[in-house]
Parts: C-alpha cells; structure tokens; sequence
C-alpha cells in the first residue's frame, strides 16, 4: 500500500473548514425551522431585543419612563395618542412597558451569565469526581441551596442588601446557579463511562481535556436549551421581586411594579395592570418558543 | 405461479424522506410476492431499505418526514396503503405480527410480563368478542409453553429486566404468535443475542412456524441465518429488489454482482482469507446514481448500466435477477423485483 | 522463536457490585475474569473468543489499563504492567492502544475526526506539521483528506471504524486489542477493514489481541485462538489445530451454532453437540467446571471440581475432566 505525498495543500484544507462551518450550521438553522412556531418564537424575541436597544427611539414618549408626572391626563384608557393607556401618574404605559423591558431583559441576560459558568463548571467537576469527596460537597451544597424555596431565599437576600435592580440580579443569581450543577451533573455521570471517553482516557489524557474537551461539548445542547427557557423564568422572578418593591425602584419602570401599582385600579382601569401582565405573556412565550427550537436544533438526525 | 392465493404482494413501492438538503430516495420500485405458508428471507445491508420496508407494511413509518410517492401493498388482496384506520387495526396484531432485533427495546420495562401478553392479546378479539380474563390467561401461558420458557406462571408475574437476552426473545416470539396471526415479520431476530443462544432461538422459530403453518418474512444481514432458516430469498441493495430465488438456488447459484460479492465477503469457517468485500459505499439516497443503483460499485458495469435501471428478468427456474448481465439470458420479464402477473 | 509481548498468568478480575444481608454485609462479587493465562508471540495475531460473561472485554480493559487487576500479572515485553501503583507511564500507553467495538460510541459525537485524531499526537508525539499527520493517518486507512472536518454521524460504520484504527495508530503503537472491531458493521466492509489491519500489521510489524465472538472471522484472522467462558479459558489451540479438532464441548457448541453460508463448512460443524441452556449470570457461576450445566458429557466430577489447564497436544491446553 503506497502512501503518497501529502495531497492536499495547507489553503485546501482551510476551504474545506470553511465549506464544513457552512454546511454544519445550514443544517441546523434547517432542523431550527422545522417547526413554524420556533421561528415564530426567534421572531419575537429579536423584535423584543431591538425593542429594548432603541427603547430611548422607538418609543413616543420616552420622558415617561423617568421622574415624569401629568395628573391631568391620567388614568386614560387606550386611545390613538396612549395605546395602553396612561397610569395612574399620567404617564404612557406602552412607552413604560418597552423600557421596563429593557430592565427586565437585562436581568435575564446578567443573571444567566453570572449563574451558568460557575454552575455547569461545578457541576461537570462534581460529575467527572463521581464518587470521591469533590463530588459529595458540591452536590451537598447544591442541594442545601436547592432546599431553601426560592422565593423566600431571594427576598432575604433583597432585603438585607438595599433594593435596586443590580441587588435583585445577585439575589436571582444565588438560586438559580444549582440548577444548572445539577443538570450538568446529571449528564456528566452518564458521559464520564461513555467509550469516547475511556478512548482519551487510555491514550493519556488528563482531567482537563476530558471535562472540557469531551463531556462539556455534549452538553452544550442541553444547558442551552434550558438557557433559553430560563430567561422567561428569570423574568418572571424578577418581576415577582419588583412586584414586593425589591427590584426595580421607582420612578423606574418594571413590569412587576407596574402590575402591582396597577392591581389596585381593576378593573375599573384595567388597561395599567393588564397591559403590563401581557407584556410578560409575550415576552415568555417568545422565549419558550425560541427553547423548543434551540433544542430542535440539536436533536439528532430521524434517518 | 402456483395456485394458492398471495398472501403478500408489494408493488412498485417507492418511499421518500424529507431532509435537508432535498430527498431521500431510499425505496426506489421494490416488489416482493409470497403466499401462505412460505418462509421468505429478505436479505440487505444497512442502509438498503429493508426495515423502511417492513415498516411500511405495517405503515409505521413516521409520515412527516417520509413519503409514499408511489406503490402497493396488498395483504390478501387488499391495499393496506389505503385502508382506513379501523381495518389496519385489524391487520396489526391480528393479520401480521412483528418481532424487533432489540426483544430489550420492545419490551416496556414497567410493566410485567404478563401485563404486556394481556395487552396484546386483548386487543384482538376472537371473531369480534372481547376474550375474558380467564382465557386471556390461559391463552398468555399457553405462548409461553410454545416458545420453551420454563414455569410459565411466574415468568407473567416477572419484569423484563429480570429475563436474559434469550429469554425476552422468546416472549417478544410468543406474544407475537399469541394472536395466531397469519404472517410474522421477523426483523433481525437473533442479532442482538449471543451464538449459541441465537441458534436456539432460530431453532425454536423455525419449529414454531413449522407447527402452525405461520408465512414469515425473515429480515436480516446475515447470510448464514437465511441458509437455514427461508424457502426463498430476496436480495435487497440499495432500495430495490436485485435478486430472489429458491434459497438453495440463490447460494449454489448466485447471478447478481452484488449477491456473488456478498457472498464472497462472508468469511468461511474453512479457511482461505478475508475477501476484501464490496469497494465503495451505499449510495447517497439525496442523488442516487442513476441507472442501476449499483453500478458504482460492480466489476461489470457496463454502459447501459449507468443510464438505464435494469428490469427483473427470469431465469430458468423461478430465480430473477435484476441485472442487464442477464437480459439476453432472460426467460421473462418484470418490473423490477417480483414475479409479473 | 519470536519473544512474547504479552504474557498473562493467572489474571483475575473481580468486581463487588453489591452487598447483601442488613447484618453481615456479604459482598456480591461478579468474577468477570477468574485465573487465566496465556502468551502472545510478538507480531502475531491471537484470538479471544466468548459470549456475552465470558469476561474477554474485561481483558482487554485490564490490558489497556482501564481496570488494575484483583490478581495475577500481565507482562508487556517482559515488563509488568501494573508493578507501581500509580498511573501508567505515556510511554507504555503509547505502545498499547485498542480499538472499540462500537464506533458510533467510541468516537465524539461533537468533536470532528480532526480534533479526534489531534489528541494522542498531540499527547505522545511532536508539535510539528500536525495537520499532515493526520492527512497522512487518514491515508493510511484510505480516507481522503475531506474528512478531516467531519463530524462521526457523517461517517457510514465501517469509516467510523477506520477513524478509531487511525487513532490507535496515531501513537505508533506495538501492540493494538481489537474489541470485536467489526460486529457492529455489515459484512461487506468488514473484510477491507480486516484486510487493512493485516496489512498494517504487515508493514508496522503490530501484535494484535483480537476479540470476537464470530469463529468464521477468526478463523481467517488470529494465528492462535484461546476461547473463554464465564471468567476462565477452556481451550488454547493454533488456530488451524482449534476449528480441525475442538475437545472442550463449549468450543464445540459454540462451533456448531454458528451460521454458515457453505456446505462444505456445514461438515465441518460438530454435529454432535447443539446449544442447550442459559449462559449463567456471572454472579451466579455453578460450582465444580462452570459449563456443566449445559454440557451433554458432565460426569460426576465436573459438578464438584473445577478442571485444570493440561496439554493435550503441543500447544493445544484444554481445561476439561473428559480431555484425553
């Protein structure tokens, strides 16, 4: 058998890098929409996301959104001018709404950035450590932080430090992060006696390649599906917090605050607590939406 | 060709799957005949369509990404591609049984044995009574009698994952033949199950549908298996029909490039090397060559051969191949796997 | 006389896998491997045979240093393999490498053969031209150089299988375990691959310790066949000398179970003994000769003692009280 001289030049194999990259990710944008709903959902949310950018130029009456007051005009119902409305201060809920999408995405994103590095680092440690004393304290720990409801861990959390968005981002943060230890874990027992890994394992490699290199690729498709659809979730926490004032704080607007000034006020003015809520609905359902598609994506081939 | 009625006819089957990049032609014209009381082997790789086949028979297949662009399946004469959910009901279970490669798979772990003989065995009611419990009962531990499974009475209190390779075969066997039905789709039976074990399993089969004249269709990659096991093979590359013949004919005679190379690549316990097989790979479904789906990979290719696909012609005794080696040979002509009527 | 490369006496290996009783905590002990012994001549091929139990994957994971072993030595050119307690050098794992039964797991789904076969070169050889290593690896077991960016479910079988054999060259190793390398694949692409392994054998001057349950395969592969059953070898023979005159009834049901395709192999098939029973849990293992459970000849010894290794013929040991 004659092994010939290296056929392919160095610049070939470049362009077929490059050629596979494309290939590799127009076949997961065809798996992506697949489902109509997914796309639906990738619409929503991009629209969402440019809405909150440009809140300051998209909406007709951005003042509103700071220390703004108009009592003569307030407490509108819909109309050409105030589409949701005004609240009970005078100000244009679709303007307040927008910018308190902004605070609300931000959550989302901040928290999730905090939250999943640590979490699934801990996680895939506690998992290829299975076994050993690595292994019993993180999942300790993850379970004592599980163990206490959510809720109450965040509001005490809030209200030792001063309420303000940033504060109530860490307080999401701290019961958030077990989730993902314990999904990552869950996948890193099982991947850990997979044969590709024994198959590193025997030629020699450490620890390090094997948790980064081969179990944490496999993961990526669950932690971000789940990532995808705890945005939505975050956001409703957050706004649970700003709800009981430790969120957000006045004159700033929050989706929850907005609910909460606003339930007073029904259902006579309903339009200043429901508008607020549905907003919420959207904002939710888009990002579940975008989830099933992620997860879509990665799914493997039926044939 | 005889006089008993065809139990089974596929004709001109086609089936397509919807993926990206285009379509997947995997079933591309596959014919197959058999009548009552035969013992028929479908022999193919993996990849060549047979389990798309057999799932279509039974139409399982998942219909979003597949399609049945063209063909029929005739079970006693009726089209089960066009019959209403109702009357396929009737045909699953009752009509055509199926045992899967993986008896691991095909039995639910949560529910016992006995649980799941009850199942199927209600769900197909003698001449339209439900049967009573009682009889569901006897009829459950009868099966298990059949396929040779000591102390019947306990294995139905057993879960599947108390029961060895061997063992959950035989109860995928007996519950299949539980509903006494007329023709047994066996896919890939013995794969999954150690030699010796395999042996016995295949024994006890055969003897099984010796016993109560039950048609089987026996799918599988090995040849060895279809030697012992089937009257008549078919040989399936690449979503058509490229051979069938007596079973004794097809291995003292092989007339296809492909069978003769299957052949060849099967090591022999005498001895004599490892052939280096068949060159090339299974074609790509989304552009399939055109022409004869094979020429890619045969010694013989010719020039027609690369444009136009070959018809099934017969040679001498009941043995068809669809290749244009033999179009002079032919004693008649078909379309492509099956005997023309 | 070429020297041995791997020498194994009276390997064990045993794996507690629960305990039973509240009180007296008796350990369940599966004995997957229990006392074999066997050599293997440098640049040969020998053969492993046995069902599922059989314990000879758990030989080769003891070999490749997955397992250390309950007891007994393996001796890799003299040297043991498991004299320190700590891991084993890179310079013996990369003289040691194996090649999975299943490529489909074996093999990164999310990593592409380029970044699969970048791992041992990059761990055992050096920095340099990297790329055309792997150009050239892929050569090796014919594959063009496009598959470099591939992902592994791209790949039809018998090329993931070559990827793995191109990874277990990757470190120029001397001595490969085949863990059934092509059960998983249809016949017609295992010979190329059987054929390429024999001609780098050839070239590369390897040793092979060939696992499969397939006697046809084997007996067109493996110069020598040791064949085992529920944790202990039963019979050693030259391979010719194996399939000619088989003495322990195992080898021979087994032989008369198999498939085949010719009547010529048809007479060659033991007729006397056909497969009978279940192949006990290995937690479970009669006492006296394992097999005699299932064995049409068991005499009242093989119920209470458990045979010896004895040389029957040169270089055929059987472990049977019925032996000659």
């Amino acid at each position: 058998m004659a092994h010939q001289a290296l056929a392919v030049t160095a610049q070939q194999i470049k362009q077929l890098e490059r050629e596979s990259r494309r290939e590799n990710l127009g076949r997961s944008w065809y798996k992506f929409t697949r489902n109509t709903m997914s796309v639906v959902g990738l619409v929503m949310v991009v629209s969402l996301i440019l809405l909150a950018i440009l809140a300051p130029w998209v909406t007709p009456y951005p003042k509103h959104a700071g220390p703004y007051t108009d009592f003569p005009h307030a407490k509108q119902p819909p109309s050409w001018q105030h589409p949701f409305g005004t609240d009970q201060i005078g100000r244009d809920i679709l303007s307040r709404i927008v910018f308190g999408l902004r605070s609300s995405l931000l959550m989302g994103i901040v928290v999730l950035a905090l939250v999943v590095p640590p979490g699934v680092l801990l996680g895939l440690l506690a998992g290829y450590f299975h076994g050993t004393w690595i292994d019993t304290v993180i999942m300790r720990i993850t379970d004592i932080f599980l163990a206490v409801p959510p809720l109450i861990l965040a509001l005490a959390v809030a209200s030792v430090l001063r309420p303000s968005l940033w504060n109530g981002m860490m307080a999401v943060s701290l019961m958030w992060w077990p989730w993902y230890t314990r999904l990552v874990y869950g996948q890193a027992v099982t991947l850990r006696n997979e044969y590709f890994v024994t198959a590193a394992e025997v030629t020699g490699a450490g620890p390090a390649h094997i948790i980064f290199r081969e179990i944490l690729p496999n993961t990526v498709s669950t932690i971000l599906t789940k990532m995808s659809i705890d945005i939505a979730w975050v956001i409703i926490i957050g706004s649970m917090l700003s709800f009981v004032g430790l969120g957000v704080q006045p004159p700033e607007p929050s989706l929850g605050t907005m609910i909460a000034d606003g339930a007073r006020y029904l259902p006579d003015q309903w339009w200043i607590a429901v508008f607020p809520a549905l907003a919420i609905v959207v904002v939710v359902l888009g990002f579940n939406l975008l989830g099933d598609g992620v997860r879509d994506m990665f799914a493997a081939e039926e044939i | 060709m005889s006089a008993t009625p065809l139990l089974l006819e596929i004709k001109n089957l086609h089936v397509h799957y919807t993926v990206y990049g285009g379509q997947l032609k995997v079933l591309d014209g596959v014919g197959l005949v058999m009548h009552t009381g035969e013992r028929v082997g479908l022999v193919g790789e993996t990849g060549c369509g047979k389990t798309t086949t057999m799932k279509a028979i039974l139409r399982v297949l998942p219909m979003p990404p597949a399609g049945i662009p063209q063909g029929e399946i005739y079970f006693k004469g009726r089209d089960i591609l066009k019959m209403s959910s109702g009357e396929l009901r009737q045909v699953r279970g009752r009509g055509i049984s199926m045992i899967f490669q993986d008896p691991t798979a095909a039995l639910n772990p949560v529910f016992s044995v006995g649980q799941q003989m009850d199942a199927v065995i209600h769900h197909s009611p003698l001449r339209g009574k439900a049967r009573s419990r009682r009889e569901i009962h006897q009829l459950a531990v009868k099966s298990l009698q059949e396929v040779a499974l000591a102390d019947p009475e306990r294995l139905l209190r057993s879960y599947p994952i108390q029961l060895s390779g061997g063992m959950r075969q035989r109860v995928c066997i007996g519950m299949a033949l539980s509903t006494g039905p007329e023709l047994l789709i066996a896919d890939e039976p013995g794969t999954s199950l150690d030699v010796t074990i395999q042996d016995q399993v295949l024994r006890l089969l055969r003897t099984l549908v010796e016993e109560k004249n039950t048609s089987v269709i026996l799918i599988t990659h090995t040849l060895g298996i279809v030697r012992e096991m089937t009257d008549r093979v078919y040989v399936m590359y690449a979503g058509n029909m490229v051979e069938v013949a007596a079973t004794k004919e097809l291995f003292s005679n092989p007339l296809h490039p492909y069978t003769i190379g299957l052949m060849e690549a099967v090591p022999r316990l005498t001895g004599g090397g490892v052939s280096d097989g068949i060159a090339g790979r299974i074609p790509n479904y989304l552009a399939p060559p055109p022409g004869c789906r094979f020429h890619p990979r045969c010694p013989h290719a010719m020039e027609i051969c690369l444009s136009e696909k070959p018809a099934s012609y017969t040679i001498g005794d009941d043995h068809e191949v669809a290749c244009f080696l033999y179009q002079a040979d032919r004693v008649s002509q078909g379309n492509g796997g099956g005997h023309d009527r | 006389m070429t020297a041995d490369i791997l020498t194994v006496t009276d390997l064990k290996k045993h794996f507690v896998i629960g305990r039973t009783g509240v009180v007296t905590q008796v350990p369940i002990t599966v004995k997957a491997v229990d006392g074999i012994s066997f050599a293997m001549p440098e640049g040969e091929t020998f053969g492993l045979v046995g069902e599922s139990g059989s314990g000879k994957s758990t030989v080769a994971y003891t070999v490749i240093g997955m397992y250390a072993p309950t007891a007994g030595t393996i001796r890799f050119r003299g040297q043991d393999l498991y004299e320190s307690k700590k891991k084993r050098p890179l310079s013996l794992r990369k003289e040691i490498q194996i090649v999975f039964q299943d490529p489909g797991s074996s093999l990164n789904a999310r990593r592409t053969v380029k970044q699969i076969l970048e791992l041992p070169l990059r761990i055992h050889r050096s920095e340099a031209r990297r790329l055309e290593e792997i150009v050239r690896l892929l050569d090796m077991v014919e594959l063009p150089p496009e598959y470099m960016y591939k992902y592994p479910q791209m790949l039809g079988g018998g090329e993931k299988q070559m990827v793995a054999v191109a990874r277990a060259l990757a470190t120029e190793p001397s001595f490969i375990i085949l863990d059934e390398p092509t059960s998983a694949l249809d016949v017609s692409i295992q010979g190329k691959i059987i054929n390429l392994l024999i001609r780098l054998q050839n070239e590369f001057h390897l040793s092979y310790l060939f696992i499969t349950h397939d006697l046809s395969l084997m007996r067109n592969v493996a110069s020598r066949v040791a064949i085992m059953y529920l944790g202990k070898i039963c019979e050693i023979a030259e391979t010719v000398e194996f399939f000619r005159n088989p003495l322990h009834p195992y080898t021979q049901m087994l032989l008369s179970s198999i498939p085949v395709v010719s009547e010529a192999e048809e007479k060659l098939k033991p007729q006397k003994i056909i497969s009978t029973g279940e192949i006990p849990s290995p937690v479970d293992i009669p006492p006296g000769c394992s097999f005699h459970s299932r064995c049409p000849m068991k005499s009242e010894a093989c119920t209470q003692l458990d045979p010896v290794m004895v040389e029957v013929a040169p270089g055929h040991t059987v472990r049977c009280h019925l032996s000659p």
